[in-house]
């Protein structure tokens, strides 16, 4: 790792590959990093190391990583794993300064890197899901298990439900299937009517790369998997883990005993970074999130930061890779490797492929678009998992007088926890909203700074301070 | 509650002895803390600091910070995000953050 790079790449899933990738070809010094010890992000996770029968089964949407992954190494890139990029900050000469903090188990360094130009490719997180025992052990969400099927072959066992909306449900459903696992029930928590709402849409999926492929899959789990439609009032209960759920469906009441039950109701941008750097973001109505302003090379409010990927807005993994490309050649050409017409010209191809990778989207959108009652709980329902702050809570903070997510924080530490707003910050927003009868773009954010990701005081002490410095707030033996 | 799927035809992966709160257990290199966990047993790895109801791994993917544990004596790691290695000491059951 030198000291500094024309171009920093934050995240190593199709978008950061691709982008690093790109630049690196156009003779930019090129550095990227990624929390994970190895490439792929969420997408390919775990693909580097995948057992031969495991491939097989998670198919080409897996395995398509590897050529971005070899491309990346080919590239001269320098590609840092075990690397979380805590920090960001613009430096006096224009360029960004990024604090890596690297390496394994309890002995990280932690530094600042420059870099002329910052590509933020960090991807998505699931939406918050906020019902009634979200936090009881034994409720997870689909990306989790996702996770476990892709880095080590592990699959749930007992009654495992699947519960929420979304195509990543449904793909879990069939890659269990293929495991050899059935799941004891299917949960769908799409509003009622919603497929003759979105019928204007339809036209564009027909024509989308989803469309045999989701349709096939969608019969085939709906024919091995018991499926229950317009799920409404989903709840999880147990003392001290998942026992049963409690649901409304088909006019009935319904109690299952369950051991296992995976959420989702789509994903979200990440946006703690580029938020905390100072982007500006906006409202997506239609995907209910926030999502940084970018113009069409995913270039930030910020000169010299671009996004790439689902973290510049939701839009899947072909997408990614087209965009994390584009936003390189704007680099290229912002850094003067390129002319604009040589960055045009290079730039056709990525953008046939983002095209083609968005058709459809908006019918994903407004199918998928999870009902209100799941993004705006009520009553003693958690919202913020790390204070254990309520829906209540936070209506009745608002009556008092908290006119935003920030005085809500300041009111009930809600969002002050160590996941930084991850798993609330959304629910507050449109909690919010509501209470006041405001548009969500206009009840805001959390005001989020570095650090983005969780350093030790002593390894903050570590950068650039005296041994004395370090000594003064590390317990135990100093490195 | 999770198992690991037969993998026929694939290279033995190594084992790798860890301990989970003293007793010994026997993960796969390549593993996180987290799937170990797990995979003995435990769905519960903490104490909510507020009201002290038992939690446990929730995204995987370092969001939700719900899979903090103690790794070799260090407080605090996401056990999600730290994949195992030789004679690791895991210890669960911490309320503190």
């Amino acid at each position: 790792m030198n000291a500094s790079y024309d171009v920093a790449v934050v995240g190593a899933g199709p978008a950061g590959l691709a982008a690093a990738t790109v630049a690196a070809r156009h003779a930019l010094t090129t550095i990227l990093f990624d929390e994970q010890a190895a490439p792929g992000g969420q997408m390919h996770r775990g693909l580097t190391a995948s057992p031969p029968g495991r491939r097989a089964m998670l198919g080409n949407d897996y395995t398509r990583g590897d050529a971005l992954i070899d491309a990346c190494r080919q590239s001269g890139t320098t590609c840092v794993y075990d690397a979380a990029v805590w920090a960001t900050r613009k430096g006096d000469d224009g360029s960004y300064d990024v604090g890596v903090a690297h390496g394994g188990s309890g002995a990280r360094s932690v530094r600042f890197v420059k870099a002329r130009a910052l590509i933020i490719a960090t991807g998505a997180l699931e939406r918050p899901f906020p019902i009634p025992g979200w936090t009881l052990p034994g409720v997870m969400t689909a990306g989790a298990a996702q996770v476990l099927l892709k880095s080590s072959g592990i699959v749930g066992e007992g009654r495992v439900v699947l519960a929420g909306s979304g195509p990543l449900l449904w793909l879990l459903a069939s890659q269990y299937l293929d495991a050899g696992v059935t799941p004891a029930a299917m949960l769908d928590t799409t509003p009622r009517g919603r497929r003759w709402r979105v019928l204007p849409e339809a036209w564009g999926f027909l024509r989308s790369p989803y469309f045999g492929t989701g349709v096939a899959l969608l019969r085939r789990v709906r024919r091995h998997v018991r499926q229950f439609a317009n799920v409404t009032a989903l709840a999880a209960s147990g003392p001290a883990r998942l026992e049963s759920l409690q649901f409304d469906a088909g006019g009935t009441t319904h109690a299952l005993p369950a051991d296992l039950l995976l959420l989702h109701q789509g994903v979200v941008p990440d946006i703690n970074l580029g938020s905390a750097l100072g982007c500006a973001y906006e409202w997506n109505a239609a995907q209910a999130c926030f999502q940084p302003i970018v113009d069409v090379w995913g270039g930030s409010t910020l000169p010299g930061v671009f996004f790439a990927g689902d973290g510049a807005g939701i839009a899947g993994a072909e997408a990614a890779e087209a965009r994390g490309q584009l936003a390189a050649l704007a680099v290229a050409n912002a850094l003067g490797r390129i002319d604009a017409s040589a960055r045009d010209g290079a730039a056709e191809k990525p953008r046939a492929a983002l095209r083609r990778a968005l058709r459809g989207r908006r019918l994903l959108d407004a199918l998928y678009r999870p009902a209100d009652a799941y993004r705006i709980p009520r009553g003693d329902t958690i919202v913020c998992r790390c204070e254990e702050v309520t829906a209540r809570q936070i209506a009745g903070a608002v009556k008092d007088g908290a006119c935003g997510p920030n005085q809500v924080k300041a009111f009930l530490r809600c969002g002050m926890g160590p996941c930084q707003g991850r798993m609330c910050g959304l629910t507050v927003t449109e909690l919010v909203a509501q209470a006041r009868n405001v548009s969500p773009s206009e009840a805001g954010y959390f005001r989020l700074r570095w650090p983005v990701r969780p350093i030790t005081l002593g390894e903050l002490a570590s950068v650039g301070g005296s041994p004395e410095a370090e000594r003064a707030v590390v317990r135990g033996p100093v490195r | 509650m999770f198992r690991r799927l037969p993998e026929p035809g694939t290279a033995p992966v190594p084992v790798v002895p860890v301990t989970v709160d003293g007793h010994p257990f026997l993960a796969l290199a390549g593993d996180s803390v987290a799937a170990v966990l797990l995979m003995s047993g435990r769905l519960a790895c903490r104490s909510a600091p507020v009201s002290g109801a038992p939690r446990g791994p929730f995204c995987l993917i370092g969001a939700c910070f719900d899979c903090l544990v103690t790794i070799d004596g260090q407080p605090n790691r996401q056990a999600c995000l730290v994949p195992v290695a030789p004679a690791m000491r895991i210890e669960t059951g911490k309320g503190a953050r």
